[in-house]
């Protein structure tokens, strides 16, 4: 009885609050996604806002069961959970029916379930564990090796289901290694690489000096050296070698445009000359001003131009012709209003047509008229947009942006690092889905098909969430239980 | 709080989660607020605007006989982007249309230049003005060919073959117009001429719209709102025209196989009753599909039968302008009835006179006989009374004064506050006129223009002018400018003609005696006292063309008439009969000289005028 007591006084209710609210709203859209003319009332089974409601009954029901199990059994079964789940993700491969090429869902009798939603708890829970371990540090090598196979395992196993969006979601992991002390250059690698890849496959179609050389390549090359430069005059305040460097590059440039009039250059290759030497002139400065970053710099810069120069051949031959044209979409090379780009098209416009105040509940035309796929699932953020307009839409951007905010307050009051680590997996992974849902869903991301927290239709990724969230509840309840 | 050190990377996390949320945010304001294209974009998207075209008016005639009256036809329309997996050749089949046409008229559609209004998300017109028979074997099939759509028109039927120029005819709008007057889109139909043309604006009344909820799969799922936003078409207003189709009929009748053109008008109230120009065609061939072909062939036509020779012919009136000729000469105190001139006969100078009477004649009985020498003599008296050389000032007073006078009969100007469509002007020549072409030279005065005096030279009229000059006449000094739409005729403006009513009773005299004893007592009923003149028109194309105007009856005239036969001979036989026709038509109702009728019917002047 005390416990229960304690229980009510240790919830962080703050959460749940967001939470009801975040699926109330989501449930209130996944009815105007899917309304029709001829539409039953709110409840009505056979339609998806009435099977909506019978995940969210169930899902407060496991709510509630989460939070009465003793807080020391998460930790306990931590690794047996991870290792169930890995289990269930090899069987569903072979067993799971074909659903649009796609082989990850469990079907049960009249319950049909994703168990790459499960993983992610799993795998939080699995980390937390072994990272909270004693005497774990995240820079020794023997203990990076397996947190890379906690990660990879469930990741591989859901790229074999053809679920790339989902295995995509285990990146969002980085943020919370980042908080776990995880060096925040490989961080800012992950931007610049994005960066890079992103100029140099958006322009590389402008060609320089006759096909020799592409105005992306060598953007991202003069991206390379001005890091190097930014970091030499503003940061290390190495301004004299700076100069130098700046000289010499234009210097290099001049002569080869120069040389241009008589012999076709390849400017890629100048470009890549042009890093390659300064980079190894800041290894000289290194060597003898001692100041040890620059090997840092060089060391970045190397593998910059690498990166560059196989960004094109990474985008060719690693990815799928329709992952390729998503990109393009996005990246405006491709107007394909018909094909790939006509479902961020359609999302842009129902959201665009809803204006400040939005159409009114029930009144989005594009939403009823079914112009929006996957309006009810991957796509819902279009009815919020469309009906309830800017006000509508940045509402719930900012309840998300609050439960984050008290996801990290919650991280941050734990006593034991085992809650802590969840805590900012939870977060991380909350996070994540919500940037690339809203930006795919806004035409600033690519087409990667996950869903959006407790708003998107469906059980599995409903409970999942809901799971996620309520096992970091109970732990965060369980702090006062420890001071008594 | 083990990692104490590391603690401060909260804030770098949450700086992260914020930044990306205030991007999104600012995103959402740039594609909710500031931009307008979306919005647009989901209109198009979900709005299926349909057009509700309005049922022209009906046309009348002034005894509510109904002439043009419409008939449902259909467009095919489609939207380019609807289009998919499209069977050309079963569609072209189903069409009767050839592949080639179907390629070429895509190609015109798609041209922006040639049609502004294109785009891919609205209905663009593919075929127009096809009849049930053209579309019975699409119409079941339609659900093959998704994007194309059958829109319901209306064409025009009419309830009798004739007045194809007075009544026009309507067709696609051109370009020009649609940029002149917004109302119009690419394949909409406007009047192209006549009363279709200068009552447009009343007869097509208001195109309305309908607003359907279209799906993404091109389904419609109803009415926008359940039609609160539609408009709904207004109806082209009905017109009643002051024709009396039975004399029209007849007058058109009478016409066969000739050149020329009648045109008569109720005196009272400026309505014309009768105007026909033949060769003429059945307006029903300017409808439909063979619209084009068939223009074209009228266009070809050496007999020019699309010309409305009512009113662009211009002609020299010749005799016909003497009753005029004497008004004016008499008011401005050149002759009286009692003045008296030696004829001559035909040795008479420096014209001759073209028939045998006493000598000397007086006003009465050169009206009657139409002696030229004696209207020569009083136009010389009139413009000449006080001086004569366009050097004199009084000349030119008196002959400005006589040109004034003449074109206050309407000649010489087009009818501005009238509703008649592409006039001619007609010419009565002005001093300008003459010392342009005879100062340099020898100068001129009366003797220089004297073929004025007798309707030939420079003056030119219109049959329309001239049956106008006839209803001033018969008014005894004022014209309502002649008109086709029946209104309150009586309360338009009144024109006044420069002639005193004191002149007036000696000319009806003088016109009444041409039908007792004069040029065209052959054609005299004794039912009605007519009042008229002949005229035999010398011209550059061959036989002279024959003329004659008048009204009846002689008291309260209800019908003033001008008849121009081209290339006949002699007014009096070719001309009169007809007046004298229709005159008893309309008066008494019936014709009792049906071998008269027959005879006139079956005379052919020109035997180029194909019988349509
Ligand atoms: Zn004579």
């Amino acid at each position: 009885m005390s416990k229960n007591v304690s229980m009510k006084y240790a919830l962080d209710w703050t959460t749940i609050l967001y939470f009801v609210v975040l699926v109330l709203m989501g449930w209130i859209s996944i009815y105007g996604a899917s309304y029709n003319f001829d539409q039953a009332g709110l409840l009505d089974w056979d339609q998806r806002a009435g099977k909506q409601f019978v995940w969210i009954l169930t899902a407060f029901a496991i709510a509630g069961m989460l939070l009465l199990v003793d807080y020391k059994m998460y930790s306990f079964f931590a690794y047996f959970i991870y290792a169930f789940t890995i289990i269930l993700l090899i069987v569903t491969i072979f067993v799971a029916p074909d659903i649009k090429g796609s082989r990850s869902w469990l079907v049960i009798g009249p319950v049909s379930f994703q168990p790459a939603e499960l993983a992610k708890m799993a795998t939080s829970l699995a980390l937390a564990r072994f990272m909270s371990s004693y005497n774990y540090k995240l820079k020794n090598w023997n203990d990076l090796l397996p947190l890379g196979m906690f990660l990879l395992l469930p990741f591989s196993l859901i790229i074999l289901q053809n679920e790339t969006g989902s295995a995509l979601v285990f990146i969002a992991f980085l943020l919370m290694l980042y908080r776990e002390g995880m060096n925040g250059i490989i961080l800012m690698l992950v931007v610049l690489a994005i960066f890079l890849f992103v100029i140099v496959i958006r322009f590389s179609m402008y060609p320089i000096a006759l096909h020799q050389g592409s105005w992306g390549f060598a953007m991202g090359m003069g991206f390379i050296l001005a890091i190097q430069l930014v970091y030499a005059f503003f940061v290390s305040r190495h301004r004299k070698e700076a100069g130098i460097v700046l000289l010499g590059s234009i210097i290099a440039v001049g002569i080869a445009s120069l040389a241009n009039i008589w012999y076709v250059i390849n400017f890629n290759y100048v470009g890549i000359a042009v890093v390659l030497l300064s980079s190894i002139y800041w290894i000289f400065v290194a060597l003898f001003s001692r100041h040890k970053q620059f090997w840092m710099i060089a060391l970045i810069s190397f593998s910059s131009v690498l990166f560059c120069y196989s960004a094109d051949y990474l985008f060719e031959k690693v990815l799928e012709p329709h992952q390729q044209i998503r990109i393009k979409v996005l990246l405006s090379m491709e107007d394909d209003l018909s094909g790939a780009g006509y479902n961020v098209n359609q999302s842009k416009i129902a959201i665009g047509s809803g204006g400040f105040w939005g159409k009114g509940f029930l009144n989005g035309t594009q939403t009823k008229l079914k112009y929006v796929p996957e309006q009810d699932t991957d796509f819902i953020f279009c009815t919020v947009g469309e009906e309830h307009g800017f006000w509508g839409s940045t509402l719930v951007l900012v309840i998300f942006w609050l439960l984050l905010m008290r996801i990290i307050r919650i991280a941050e009051r734990q006593r034991e690092s085992f809650n802590r680590i969840y805590a900012y997996c939870v977060a991380s992974i909350l996070f994540f889905h919500l940037m690339i849902n809203i930006g795919m869903v806004l035409g600033i991301m690519p087409v990667i098909g996950i869903p959006l927290p407790f708003f998107s239709y469906g059980g599995s990724s409903l409970w999942g969430f809901t799971v996620l969230l309520f096992i970091l509840l109970r732990l965060d309840a369980s702090r006062l239980e420890r001071l008594r | 709080m083990i990692n104490d050190s590391l603690q401060n990377r909260q804030r770098t996390i949450a700086i992260i989660i914020t930044v990306v949320i205030v991007i999104y945010i600012l995103r959402l304001f740039s594609i909710q607020i500031l931009e307008t294209r979306y919005k647009e974009g989901a209109d198009s998207n979900a709005f299926l605007k349909k057009t509700l075209y309005p049922p022209r008016g009906l046309l009348f005639d002034r005894h509510r006989t109904l002439l043009v009256y419409n008939k449902p036809a259909y467009d095919i329309t489609f939207i380019i982007r609807e289009i998919h997996d499209l069977d050309t050749l079963s569609f072209c089949r189903a069409l009767h249309i050839d592949k080639a046409y179907f390629l070429k008229k895509m190609g015109e559609i798609k041209d922006r230049r040639k049609n502004l209004g294109y785009s891919t998300y609205t209905p663009q017109i593919f075929m127009t003005q096809l009849g049930i028979e053209d579309i019975a074997t699409i119409q079941q099939s339609m659900y093959k060919y998704p994007g194309f759509y059958i829109q319901n028109r209306t064409l025009r039927e009419y309830a009798f073959p004739n007045a194809a120029h007075v009544l026009g005819n309507i067709g696609e709008v051109t370009q020009r117009r649609i940029e002149k007057d917004g109302y119009y889109k690419s394949g909409d139909y406007a009047g192209r001429d006549g009363i279709e043309y200068t009552y447009e604006k009343a007869l097509r009344g208001e195109k309305g719209m309908e607003i359907l909820l279209r799906d993404a799969r091109g389904r419609i799922q109803g009415k926008y709102e359940n039609g609160k936003n539609d408009i709904p078409a207004k109806a082209g207003h009905n017109l009643m025209l002051t024709l009396d189709m039975k004399l029209q009929v007849l007058a058109e009748e009478l016409m066969v196989g000739k050149v020329g053109s009648v045109v008569a008008i109720e005196p009272k109230t400026g309505e014309i009753l009768v105007m026909v120009s033949n060769p003429s065609f059945n307006p029903a061939i300017l409808v439909g599909r063979q619209r084009s072909k068939n223009y074209l062939s009228l266009l070809r036509d050496p007999t020019k039968p699309l010309m409305n020779r009512a009113t662009q012919a211009q002609y020299s009136p010749g005799s016909s302008f003497k009753p005029l000729q004497a008004l004016v000469c008499q008011q401005m105190g050149g002759i009286s009835e009692n003045t008296y001139f030696s004829c001559n006969g035909p040795q008479s100078s420096p014209i001759r006179c073209t028939h045998h009477h006493g000598s000397p004649v007086s006003l009465l009985s050169a009206i009657e006989q139409s002696c030229n020498p004696y209207f020569w003599n009083a136009y010389k008296a009139t413009i000449e009374k006080d001086g004569y050389g366009e050097k004199n000032l009084v000349f030119r007073t008196n002959y400005d004064e006589w040109v004034d006078r003449m074109k206050s009969f309407g000649l010489g100007e087009k009818f501005i506050d009238g509703d008649l469509y592409e006039q001619s002007r007609g010419y009565i020549p002005t001093q300008k006129f003459y010392n342009k072409v005879y100062k340099a030279v020898t100068g001129w005065r009366a003797i220089t223009i004297r073929s004025n005096s007798i309707g030939q030279g420079e003056v030119l009229v219109t049959p329309l002018q001239l049956a106008n000059s006839m209803a001033a006449i018969a008014n005894q000094g004022y014209y309502i400018t002649p008109h086709l739409l029946r209104t309150d005729s009586l309360r338009k403006k009144i024109h006044q003609v420069k002639v005193d009513k004191e002149y007036f009773p000696i000319v009806f005299e003088g016109m009444s005696r041409v039908f007792e004893s004069g040029t065209a007592r052959g054609s005299r009923i004794d039912s009605i006292a007519m009042c008229g003149k002949t005229g035999t028109v010398q011209n550059n194309h061959g036989k002279d063309h024959a003329l004659f105007v008048g009204f009846a009856p002689r008291e309260n005239p209800k019908i003033a008439v001008a008849i121009v036969v081209e290339n006949a001979g002699f007014g009096s036989t070719y001309a009169a009969p007809i007046f004298s026709l229709m005159a008893e038509l309309y008066l008494t109702g019936k014709i009792t000289r049906e071998e008269l009728k027959l005879r006139i019917s079956t005379l052919v002047t020109n035997a180029d005028v194909k019988k349509r």
